[in-house]
């Protein structure tokens, strides 16, 4: 099954870290996409700009419009995620509870739909 | 280059019977593997140009050896030491079949290789990557797009897997008899998940997983070929063909769903289901009966009925108890409900669901809450049909079987407006 792994944090947050937390998080990061990539569980993923860099967009009526920032005004936003193919749900939720935003903020898990479907 | 179908089926059809010569000859299955996909890859390349060699299997053999002795004198030289493996081959041997090359093309390897590839320290989706692999002959690109991870997410898996299995240590031998019929198990149980991710998948974008129900086919019906004595790979190669034989009916062009009721039966595959009858027929009265026999059973009444009206359940109900007794999982106690509310009526179907809704092992599954919708339905509570099928459509993890659970509540919705 595979399974997105959000990551939120708060901007703010992480501008006041010290170098030696950056780089904490840093190598712990490094160190779960080498394991997810040996173990052959990393599907895909990417890290977002900040989110003062967002556009979002809009249609009413047919009239397109694009205001600055993101669609959610929150302290905290989305900054990347991961796609992993596990096992087990556990095991998906053993990789987002090490991830360091999961200490700072919070890490949502969410399966992915599958195109494959049984006949009910 | 457009790829050759009559020599790739061939080239896949070789591999297990390639490798199975080389790790024989010289042990280390993982190089020998990756070096029998090098000789496809070459093959695959060459054959389409230059024609057919007059001893295909015999060409591919003595190019993967080749390939197997660069591999190891590299690594034996970046480790600076002699491997002994490679120190024993010598140049000559690499380059001209070997003696006892007659003796082994007798040997068919296939089902030696797949329990190795089954090996019980590796995961399902590693042991489902090597087996297409090694045994199937697809290439690492092929796999992957199947299973829609990236190429380098594949390679990885694979490659980590026969790192494992060098690990173990493990033999290229037959595993002893206390521990074949687990193995055995392990292997069908690999070749069904195959079958299933690809016969599961939905028609278009999806072609590449569909390929996977006829591998699934092709090297079921090789093991079958060499043990066919043995039920449950008979039993598996019958469930195989029988549910293949829907699948033309089972989605509509743009990937919906079809329930099994609703299918336009001339489309199913009448050559499938024959060959599917006449081989389960034939196992169930010759054979220890196994939970592949008794589901290739069912699958059977289902296919010969000539409408759904005309499904004998009361069959249907007496296979599921035989299965059940053997295999007492929720999902077949779920079946089994659906084939009761057939013959008994919808209450009596929907008792049996009250009591798995105390099994930890499927209260909140999505299917559950789906079949309690469905025999409400047919017993006329519409309403508490709808919120069942609602409350299936958020827990499943199946894009078509979610369209397919929220067009079935909208319906019922509308049903009610009338």
């Amino acid at each position: 099954m595979k399974y997105m792994l959000m990551i939120y944090n708060n901007p703010a947050t992480m501008q006041e870290m010290t170098d030696q937390e950056r780089n904490g998080i840093l190598t712990q990061v490094d160190m779960i996409m080498k394991e997810l990539t040996e173990s052959g569980e990393l599907v895909g993923g990417e890290a977002l700009a900040d989110p003062s860099t967002a556009k979002t967009v809009r249609v009413r009526g047919g009239v397109e419009t694009a205001t600055d920032g993101p669609f959610a005004e929150a302290k905290e936003q989305l900054a990347g995620y991961l796609t992993v193919e596990c096992e087990t749900e556990a095991r998906a939720i053993e990789i987002a509870a090490r991830w360091p935003d999961a200490q700072y903020c919070a890490m949502e898990v969410r399966a992915v739909l599958d195109t494959a479907g049984m006949e009910m | 280059m457009t790829p050759n179908p009559r020599i790739e089926r061939l080239l896949r059809e070789l591999t297990p019977q390639v490798l199975g010569a080389l790790v024989r000859r010289y042990g280390q299955f993982d190089m020998c593997e990756e070096a029998v996909q090098e000789a496809l890859l070459a093959a695959s390349l060459q054959w389409p140009e230059e024609g057919l060699p007059d001893n295909p299997r015999g060409w591919l053999v003595t190019v993967a050896s080749r390939r197997l002795a660069d591999q190891l004198r590299s690594e034996s030289a970046r480790r600076r030491r002699e491997d002994s493996a490679a120190a024993r081959m010598t140049v000559d041997q690499t380059m001209a079949p070997a003696p006892d090359e007659e003796q082994l093309a007798d040997r068919d390897d296939t089902v030696t290789l797949l329990v190795l590839c089954c090996h019980p320290s590796l995961s399902q989706a590693s042991q489902v990557a090597l087996t297409l692999r090694a045994v199937g002959g697809l290439t690492t690109a092929e796999i992957a797009r199947a299973f829609l991870v990236p190429e380098s997410t594949m390679a990885q898996r694979i490659s980590r897997a026969k790192q494992r299995i060098r690990a173990t240590g493990t033999q290229f031998r037959m595993p002893p008899e206390n521990e074949l019929d687990e193995r055995m198990t392990a292997v069908l149980h690999v070749l069904y998940l195959i079958f299933n991710e690809g016969y599961t998948s939905s028609s278009g974008p999806d072609l590449a997983r569909g390929d996977l129900t006829w591998e699934a086919i092709r090297l079921t019906r090789a093991v079958f070929r060499l043990l066919p004595d043995d039920g449950e790979v008979a039993g598996l190669l019958a469930l195989m063909l029988l549910t293949e034989a829907r699948r033309p009916a089972r989605t509509t062009p743009d990937g919906s769903l079809v329930p099994l009721a609703e299918q336009d039966r001339r489309r199913w595959n009448s050559g499938y289901i024959a060959e599917g009858v006449a081989l389960i027929s034939r196992t169930l009265t010759s054979a220890p009966l196994g939970q592949y026999q008794l589901q290739a059973a069912i699958a059977a009444i289902h296919d010969e009925a000539p409408t759904a009206q005309d499904t004998d359940w009361p069959q249907i109900v007496a296979l599921y108890g035989l299965l059940q007794h053997r295999s007492p999982t929720p999902m077949v106690r779920l079946n089994r409900a659906v084939a009761v509310a057939m013959v008994h009526g919808p209450a009596a179907g929907l008792a049996m669901l009250d009591a798995l809704d105390a099994n930890d092992r499927i209260a909140g599954h999505h299917r559950l809450d789906a079949v309690r919708a469905h025999l409400l339905e047919m017993a006329g509570d519409l309403v508490a049909a709808r919120s069942n099928y609602q409350k299936a459509a958020r827990a499943t993890t199946s894009m078509p079987e979610k369209r397919y659970l929220e067009a079935r509540a909208a319906h019922l919705m509308d049903v009610e407006a009338d």
